[in-house]
């Protein structure tokens, strides 16, 4: 304690300097963690926290034994998968192409352009599945009216949603991911394809046995710390595409979209406390478990 | 043997092109047919429906919409009021807490860092972070909401502390051996040497200010507070609608804007970032890779 005083003594500034900001993450990030308190009561207004009445287990009994917990963790982490893998994948083609291609104007047009989603607002995605999907006027019911076919409700089926938001998700960080990985590839020696080249390597193989090979580590690591939030879902993504729809829920309810509900429509306090913390548990572990596997592969890449 | 090497690369081109076109034009054409459908009379809309391209242009929408600006004109208040404040307090804030920590001789540096980095981990989740701010802060319907929540993040200290690690120790030494203070040495040396990253973090800031609806939808009540994208969200989902002078009723064949004027809405809320961004993104880029090669 004496130490503490004396440090605070020397430092003063320094303290005073950081003061606001950790007075920031124990109002936002720790005083609400007593919260998750909520998901062990039946939870009253007036009651608030500790006047609420505590009935352990029961909300965490019901969203398991409901199967509403099942549905919702597939859910969330099929989704992640899809937006993981496919936009990795693309962000990678990309940069590949980006980088090989002659024509300056061509390469800084279309990196420009696919940047572009990533700085709109996701209430403009929201927009955009109106115009191509609504009943009514939609574009895409127009083409279908053109081609002489019946128009498709797109409210009344699941189907369709999946690729919608996967999609858009992909679209928004398209340029944002192409950005790292070609900074990646501008890493790569000049020395590799001179000697290739000199060797009578064509471009598809060099990009097989040189790029492809030298961005292998900058891949796994991405997927891995992307992995490691796969229990976070987009909450802006699937709120704008898919609003309150109860209809399409079964297919596109997640974890994220299902606690907003029990706070904003069904003010189920105590349930969607509950559905946050096991989100938040099991997401801690799995940081956890990837910061490991990082750090045993390579150690200067772990988060901590 | 040279034939054979160009025959390659041409096909690896035409691939390359192909590709690259077809997803730029992915990324493009969301956008086009917002502006497309905000050109359109509203009675195409209702006969045919939105196209990629409309049989007549139309400015009735943008008319409609700047009949009675108010409401966009009040958003916009809000909407850079809150980018302004929010992101000059936020990169202040950010920057402080950045330099604190990258400071080697700060006995605690550690275990504040971690205090810090221990919240992306693990959170209590929305609903105790939502009660936190309505009951216990008491900020249901205030700006408070709006600008505190999203002012500091954990992982923009981190590329701080990060960035600011990178600058020589020389510099700061040899102005502490001429009895500058810590504040000083912050404000006047490692401030300006830290230009890059602030950009960086300042565009994230900013961006993520200007793209608020969440904590609107969240926290705000009163019409005369919605920023821009929550506005455009409510006018989309026809919760609210936007105030204009068009009459109903002009002539049989007329329809007021209703379909078009949410895509006019949608246009004249975005404009301004769609402008903007290329001379943005060249710094975007450039701190993102700086980022990048340890985050």
């Amino acid at each position: 304690m004496r130490h503490f005083w004396l440090e605070l003594r020397k430092n003063k500034v320094l303290f005073l300097m950081i003061l606001p900001t950790l007075l920031f993450f124990a109002v936002f990030a720790y005083f609400p963690m007593v919260g998750v308190y909520y998901a062990f009561t039946s939870y009253s207004f007036e009651g608030g926290l500790f006047g609420s009445e505590f009935i352990g287990l029961k909300n965490f009994e019901f969203l398991f034994e409901s199967g509403v917990l099942w549905n919702l963790t597939k859910n969330t982490i099929l989704y992640n998968l899809a937006f993981i893998f496919i936009g990795n994948i693309l962000q990678l083609i990309c940069a590949i192409f980006l980088s090989e291609l002659p024509g300056k104007w061509f390469k800084k047009t279309t990196q420009s352009v696919m940047f572009l989603p990533f700085f709109v607002s996701f209430v403009l995605v929201g927009a955009f599945v109106f115009n191509l999907f609504s009943v009514n006027n939609g574009v895409v019911n127009t083409m279908l009216e053109q081609l002489g076919l019946p128009p498709y409700d797109f409210y009344l089926h699941t189907a369709p949603w999946k690729y919608i938001i996967v999609f858009f998700q992909v679209w928004k960080g398209l340029g944002y991911g192409t950005v790292i990985y070609l900074a990646a590839i501008m890493s790569i020696s000049d020395e590799y394809h001179e000697a290739a080249k000199i060797d009578g390597a064509n471009i598809f193989q060099r990009v097989r046995y040189i790029v492809l090979p030298m961005l292998v580590p900058t891949f796994i690591l991405l997927i891995l710390l992307a992995l490691g939030g796969i229990l976070k879902g987009q909450f802006d993504l699937f709120y704008q595409i898919i609003g309150n729809n109860g209809m399409l829920f079964e297919s596109t309810d997640i974890i994220d979209t299902y606690v907003y509900r029990s706070l904003a429509v069904n003010f189920d306090i105590g349930m969607g406390t509950a559905a946050g913390l096991y989100q938040s548990v099991f997401g801690f572990i799995l940081v956890v478990t990837v910061n490991a596997i990082i750090r045993k592969t390579r150690e200067d890449y772990a988060l901590f | 043997m040279k034939i054979k090497t160009e025959k390659s690369t041409v096909a690896f081109n035409a691939i390359g092109y192909t590709i690259i076109t077809l997803l730029t034009l992915a990324c493009l054409l969301p956008f086009l047919l917002i502006v497309s459908g905000s050109f359109t009379a509203e009675t195409e809309i209702i006969a045919e429906g939105f196209k990629l391209i409309p049989d007549q242009i139309s400015l009735d929408a943008y008319k409609a919409v700047f009949s009675n600006p108010a409401q966009i004109v009040n958003a916009y208040k809000v909407t850079i009021g809150l980018t302004v404040v929010g992101t000059l307090a936020g990169l202040f804030l950010t920057s402080m807490a950045g330099y604190v920590l990258s400071r080697k001789h700060f006995k605690y540096r550690n275990g504040l860092s971690f205090f810090i980095y221990f919240t992306t981990l693990f959170s209590g989740g929305l609903i105790p972070w939502y009660i936190l701010i309505v009951k216990y802060l008491g900020w249901k319907d205030s700006y408070l909401a709006l600008l505190i929540p999203s002012m500091i993040g954990a992982w923009n200290i981190i590329l701080m502390k990060n960035f600011m690690k990178s600058i020589p120790d020389s510099i700061t030494e040899s102005a502490k051996i001429d009895g500058a203070g810590d504040f000083t040495i912050y404000w006047k040396l490692v401030l300006p040497l830290s230009t890059p990253g602030l950009a960086t973090i300042g565009l994230f800031l900013a961006l993520s200010y200007w793209n608020d609806w969440f904590l609107a939808n969240l926290f705000i009540t009163s019409e005369n507070k919605y920023p821009l994208q929550f506005l455009l969200y409510r006018i989309l989902a026809s919760a609210a609608v936007l105030k204009t002078n068009v009459a109903g009723n002009l002539s049989p064949d007329f329809k007021p804007p209703a379909e078009t004027l949410k895509m006019a809405t949608a246009v004249v809320v975005t404009g301004p970032i769609v402008f903007l961004y290329p001379f943005v993104q060249r710094y975007f880029v450039k701190g993102l890779t700086i980022g990048a090669v340890k985050g």
